[in-house]
């Protein structure tokens, strides 16, 4: 069957009537809403908040309890088990290294993703290419997960010794004179350079958030430190980096929850195999693959409970920050 | 030093944007002073440090980009730099990858179904979250506090917890026991996209109604008063008063859920399944890496027709797209 237009137009008509008739439903409600001049707030409100408190509630709120529910049951979610996914989780060697790597992915992608940021957009501040300079950069924000991990792969692509290298990294390991290598497959190196992917990724928004921070910095206070003989680093340690402080927590934990639920750099970069897979990729793989509901569940509650810390924080964080301001 | 800390987000969205032109440029004073600060910094490890930077942030775009307009075979056993000893140009691979036969991929239908996809669930969010923001910024009524505080933690639900019951939900519907309180969706052909729309709608909406209502909410209390005085209704309102105010807000929060449906795989995996006639490009490409994973002429090709439509957007609306950035830090 050949590409045709034709088969295509049935979609997009549905398109056009979903929006239509959404923005229709509620362009009329609007207007309906205040003929009737009985202008009660309450009634008001219900229409405002309605369709978000129902999507909510039948989407998050009820699958939220209704998943940690399944997390107590086996595979087909008729028998309780009590705790038995759970235990599953740190009894198998291989689930466990998937919780290892999940480590590994929250220790090392928020670090180095905020430390690459911040260290190109001081280095870069206020010189003459700053804007081009931090397109580059930002760049790969714009860019999916998938489309990354194809561009990556391809860095990362494997020839024999005796063939031609097409991949970037083999070839610099061969113009040095090394063996190229399967990089992909190579525990635990392969991690890494999974990480690296989202590093890639991340360190744009890093860069852009932390080049704000720095650009509020008065430019008095610059001025006098460099009157008083300071050196770069000096600002750097003195000026900059305390100043900076609070917004470079924030960027930190918005990608540490980021990187808990990274799945799709996984599972495009690896499936999961040669020991790479993280709990949101095990999770998929579980429930939708393996058919174990209870175990993906489990998975999904244990993603869950390390989110959460770690948004407490940052929701402390914005408050004070608020306060201060 | 601390007392300048917090501030940064709120107050240089402005200078921060990577669109905007060089700051000093304007006034000739700053620039003097500008130009100063920078002799002292830029030393030459510096300078090679931030290119450093640069060139490993974008040679490997650069490569891929290459690479899909070189011949198949010369992909398949050269390196792209040697594209420039002897530049050959081809659009086969587009081609082949947008129109050929299902194995090639015919991402065209798939390119189709990304938009489709992406633009309801955008437009349904927007509408949603701003109606949401609206009331909890400006309608009295008891509990909102406690509504909003509600709506604010479902940000931190990982989509993970909610893809089973979800999906359970459009498959079988709701009952309680023996009784069908809701059937199931069973929707067939192009209505399939309704299951997507309404699962990336309920993902965007904490996001969304949180960014919007930080917004609306800083909006001059005098202008709805006053407009409640002369009689006006909420509707009314929130038509004339409020929405061409948020306008900025809209688009800053449509670029994000755009760019974010657009690029998702977890949702669209799970919802919009496997075949050419719902899938969308991810779902699709992920397919292609994973069972021909050394096809690199469709790869590469492939990888652009999907990283195109984002790339548009971030060059034409990077202002608006960094605007947001900070002021909402980032989905959660």
């Amino acid at each position: 069957m050949e590409f045709s237009f034709l088969n295509e137009l049935p979609k997009l008509v549905w398109m056009l009537i979903g929006i239509v008739v959404f923005l229709g439903v509620i362009g009329l409600m609007l207007v309906l809403l205040d003929a009737p001049r009985s202008k009660r707030d309450r009634w008001q409100a219900v229409f405002f908040l309605g369709p978000a408190v129902l999507l909510l509630l039948g989407g998050l709120v009820y699958p939220v309890i209704r998943t940690t529910v399944l997390s107590f049951y086996d595979r087909s979610g008729d028998t309780f088990v009590g705790l038995a996914n759970y235990l599953w989780m740190f009894q198998r060697p291989e689930i466990l290294q998937v919780l290892l790597n999940t480590l590994l992915w929250v220790l090392f992608a928020p670090v180095l993703a905020t430390a690459v940021g911040l260290l190109y957009a001081v280095l870069i501040d206020r010189s003459r290419f700053e804007s081009l300079a931090k397109s580059l950069v930002f760049m790969p924000m714009a860019i999916s997960f998938v489309g990354a991990s194809i561009i990556w792969r391809f860095v990362y692509a494997y020839r024999p010794a005796d063939q031609e290298q097409y991949g970037l990294l083999n070839q610099i390991v061969v113009w040095f004179g090394g063996e190229p290598q399967l990089w992909l497959l190579n525990q635990p190196l392969n991690t890494f350079l999974l990480i690296l992917v989202l590093i890639w990724v991340q360190a744009g928004f890093a860069m852009v958030v932390m080049s704000a921070a720095i650009k509020a910095i008065p430019t008095e206070t610059v001025e006098a430190a460099r009157i008083d003989g300071a050196g770069p680093w000096q600002l750097f340690s003195r000026i900059t980096l305390p100043s900076v402080w609070p917004t470079l927590l924030v960027v930190l934990i918005t990608i540490s929850v980021q990187t808990l639920k990274v799945f799709d750099i996984v599972r495009t970069m690896t499936g999961g195999n040669y020991g790479t897979s993280v709990i949101a990729n095990e999770m998929y793989s579980q429930a939708f693959s393996q058919g174990q509901l209870g175990q993906g569940s489990a998975l999904a509650v244990f993603l869950f409970v390390l989110v959460i810390p770690l948004v407490v924080l940052q929701i402390r964080r914005n408050r004070k920050a608020r306060e201060l301001a | 030093m601390s007392k300048t800390g917090p501030r940064p987000e709120a107050e240089a969205a402005e200078p921060g944007t990577a669109a905007e032109s060089i700051p000093g440029r304007s006034a000739p004073a700053d620039r003097g002073a500008a130009a100063r600060v920078r002799r002292r910094l830029t030393t030459g490890t510096a300078s090679l440090v931030a290119l450093v930077i640069a060139v490993v942030w974008t040679l490997p775009t650069a490569g891929l980009f290459i690479s899909s307009f070189r011949p198949a075979e010369q992909i398949r056993t050269t390196g792209w730099w040697t594209f420039f000893g002897s530049p050959e140009v081809t659009l086969d691979n587009y081609r082949d990858v947008l129109f050929g036969s299902a194995n090639d991929g015919r991402l065209a239908s798939h390119f189709v179904n990304s938009f489709v996809i992406t633009l309801p669930s955008t437009v349904f969010v927007l509408g949603i979250a701003a109606l949401a923001a609206y009331a909890l910024a400006w309608i009295d009524f008891r509990g909102r506090d406690w509504v909003f505080l509600g709506i604010f933690a479902l940000q931190i639900v990982p989509l993970q917890m909610s893809l089973v019951p979800l999906l359970r939900f459009f498959s079988q519907g709701v009952s309680i026991g023996e009784v069908q309180l809701l059937p199931a969706w069973e929707l067939t052909g192009a209505m399939a996209f309704t299951n997507v729309w309404v699962a990336h709608t309920i993902f965007g909406l904490p996001l969304g109604i949180f960014l919007m209502h930080n917004f609306i909410s800083q909006l001059p209390k005098s202008l709805f008063e006053a407009a409640r005085v002369d009689g006006a209704g909420h509707g009314t309102i929130f038509r004339k008063v409020a929405l061409p105010l948020i306008a900025p807000a809209l688009v800053s929060l449509g670029i994000f859920q755009f760019l974010w449906v657009w690029n998702d795989l977890l949702v669209a995996l799970i919802f919009a399944g496997g075949d050419t006639a719902t899938a969308p490009l991810t779902v699709r490409l992920a397919e292609l890496a994973g069972t021909r994973g050394e096809a690199w002429h469709r790869l590469t090709a492939g990888a652009f027709v999907s990283i195109i439509v984002p790339l548009l957007v971030f060059f034409l609306l990077q202002r608006y797209f960094v605007r947001g950035l900070l002021a909402g830090s980032v989905k959660g």
